[in-house]
């Protein structure tokens, strides 16, 4: 195996692990203040086609951006009427909203642009182009560190960096500031944060708002960056790998990094060889698809220490009085 | 008293009105009417029927395999008359309910395996129009390796990726077919994204072409084919008009037609068990203003002359359910 196709695998890796990490990063504000969220598979749909829709429309990927941002925002806003005000059940809650997003996307795709219940392919102005780093093209010829910066770093969309620029973020919210400290503390145990005098519904609310612009994103990612337009059902369970990667994570933001990208990295070798031939054996190419989930119930059966969720995850808030 | 007798008048007239109707039934497979694909192609052989002759048929979108059994029978039961199915997986649910109803005539869209005597049953011979899409995908190729992403990893799949990998090594046999497949679930489907990425994959690996049989997935690599600045051939109906310069052909199964000729037969069309090929119009590749740029006069004139020999049997394309492989490919 080249340098070459080392480069490829990993710049593949970084394209399939970025919306995993947003997703992932989203999880874990929801969750680490004890609201679990399913629901991030139906909010990457809706923005997904949402930011797609508009962008098509207005010819301009920021529209799109915007747009894919307030969808999720609105579908979290209502996952947290139901599991924060009314106290509903959140996997219930996360579950409706999947299905719901499954079906008004289409809906209101087909209702909008009669394409089957796609949205038109983008041009140019609607999507999120790859952006070249400074001086990639000259380096490039310098031998493997050039190639590794021109191709390998240099050439992803906005969204890549910006993906791993905010896992140092959060982990800077979450443990150094505090807000952070009150959030890691609603989910553990939000009776005490009440009795310190700080609202846990307003908390727990900010907690599932962030989660719903990272979903966003991650979705606009998808649609504007990666594809040309949307297409039912294409985030084809990426919310759920997502969701196993922030368990196996361990609810914490660097480890959310590295297995988006073991996860991105084993989903890109599993594309480019789909029989994995190691001599005596040949692994085939559904092992490696379904890895992601064998490693997460490895972890959660506890064989590489007890991955342990925040304290009061899934339990609505009851004021005491 | 007499509000009874009006309602058994109604009930009486509507039955009757609705037994003289007949009209014929559509259902369609699994997934979307619109897919620009399989289930469209059947849409628009109805459409056309239906302004044709101004009457009417009725139609339903399933939403999960549970419900396909139920659609036969709600159809059956009102009366309708052919009733048309689409895709391999309504077989299991035809073969238990024909029996019960041998006055319907069934018709069934890429099923051909049944024993009943009131269903016509339409394949396709896929494998021959993927056959000429090789051709023309070797032809056009400059480095002698070129691709194929399929969906969902059944023998349909392979039966298309058998057929055209056959095509390629009539022209070139030393050249390289790099065959994907998306997945093993039904969401392979509809996951342009992992398209996208196999189609960056196999550049990476050469390829210059790639043929895509994945449903929605195919949406993504023939973008990525465009944006990547190499050729792509589309699949079942015409896509040559979503990139234009950039989709070498596609590769066409006459859907439409099947549909409308059922149709316009009506209840009394033949039974028994169809094969459309290349002799019949059943599939093909296609060529349009979008792509004349692109196809060459030899190339034309190569999957014109192995049309003819298929046609008249000298070339005989592989299929692959003849014994569950391929000779030119390992899957």
């Amino acid at each position: 195996m080249d340098l070459l196709a080392v480069i490829q695998i990993l710049d593949s890796t970084f394209r399939l692990a970025t919306p995993l990490l947003f997703a992932c990063l989203a999880g874990l504000y929801s969750e680490r203040a004890g609201i679990f969220d399913i629901g991030l598979e139906g909010k990457m749909l809706m923005a997904a086609f949402s930011s797609a829709a508009i962008a098509a429309i207005f010819g301009s990927a920021w529209f799109g951006l915007a747009a894919g941002i307030i969808s999720a925002l609105l579908l979290s806003g209502l996952h947290g009427l139901a599991s924060i005000t009314f106290r509903g059940n959140q996997l219930i809650s996360g579950v409706a909203i999947n299905f719901l997003a499954s079906g008004l996307t289409v809906l209101i795709a087909q209702y909008l642009f009669q394409q089957g219940g796609r949205t038109p392919s983008l041009s140019s102005d609607g999507r999120f182009e790859p952006i070249t780093l400074p001086l990639a093209d000259a380096l490039a010829i310098v031998p493997v560190l050039g190639s590794i910066y021109s191709e390998l770093l240099s050439g992803h969309s906005l969204f890549v960096y910006l993906a791993i620029f905010m896992v140092p973020i959060t982990w800077w919210i979450l443990y150094r500031t505090r807000f952070g400290l009150r959030l890691r503390a609603v989910g553990e145990n939000p009776a005490a944060v009440e009795t310190a005098g700080v609202s846990v519904h307003a908390l727990r609310f900010a907690a599932v708002a962030i989660c719903g612009v990272l979903c966003g994103i991650a979705g606009t990612y998808l649609a504007t960056s990666l594809q040309a337009g949307f297409v039912k059902e294409m985030t084809a369970g990426r919310g759920f790998i997502a969701l196993a990667a922030l368990i196996f994570a361990k609810w914490r933001p660097w480890a959310a990094l590295w297995t988006c990208l073991l996860f991105g990295f084993m989903q890109a070798v599993a594309l480019r060889y789909q029989n994995i031939d190691l001599g005596i054996v040949v692994v085939p190419v559904q092992l490696m698809d379904v890895l992601p989930y064998l490693l997460t119930v490895v972890i959660l059966a506890g064989f590489v220490g007890a991955a342990v969720p925040p304290r009061a995850g899934g339990e609505p808030y009851v004021k005491e009085h | 008293m007499i509000r009874s007798i009006f309602a058994a008048a109604a009930l009486s007239l509507m039955l009757g009105a609705g037994s003289a109707l007949a009209e014929p039934a559509l259902i369609y497979a699994v997934g979307s009417k619109f897919d620009k694909s399989f289930n469209e192609s059947a849409y628009n052989g109805a459409q056309r029927w239906a302004q044709e002759t101004g009457m009417s048929y009725r139609e339903i979108e399933l939403q999960s395999e549970a419900q396909q059994e139920q659609a036969l029978r709600r159809f059956a039961e009102a009366g309708n008359n052919p009733i048309i199915t689409m895709g391999f997986a309504m077989a299991d649910p035809l073969a238990v309910v024909v029996q019960d109803y041998p006055d319907t005539t069934f018709v069934a869209i890429d099923v051909t395996w049944l024993d009943a005597p009131n269903i016509r049953q339409i394949g396709f011979a896929e494998h021959e129009g993927s056959y000429l899409v090789g051709i023309l995908a070797a032809m056009a190729s400059q480095s002698g390796t070129v691709g194929f992403v399929g969906g969902m990893d059944i023998p349909l799949v392979r039966h298309f990726a058998c057929g055209y990998a056959q095509g390629v090594k009539s022209v070139n046999p030393e050249a390289n077919v790099i065959i994907n497949m998306t997945g093993t679930t039904a969401s392979a489907w509809n996951d342009p994204v992992k398209g996208s990425e196999l189609t960056k994959a196999q550049i990476s690996r050469g390829v210059d072409v790639v043929y895509a049989a994945a449903g929605a997935t195919g949406v993504g690599v023939l973008q990525t084919s465009a944006d990547e600045g190499i050729l792509s051939i589309g699949v079942d109906s015409n896509q040559n008009y979503v990139h234009p310069g950039s989709v070498l052909t596609s590769m066409l199964k006459r859907v439409d037609v099947a549909v409308y000729d059922a149709l316009k037969a009506g209840a009394d069309i033949e039974t028994g068990v169809f094969m459309f090929g290349l002799t019949e119009d059943g599939v093909g590749y296609a060529l349009d203003e979008y792509n004349a740029a692109l196809i060459t006069d030899e190339m034309k004139q190569a999957a014109d002359a192995a049309r003819e020999q298929i046609i008249n049997g000298e070339i005989k394309v592989v299929s692959y359910y003849d014994n569950d492989s391929c000779p030119v490919l390992n899957f």
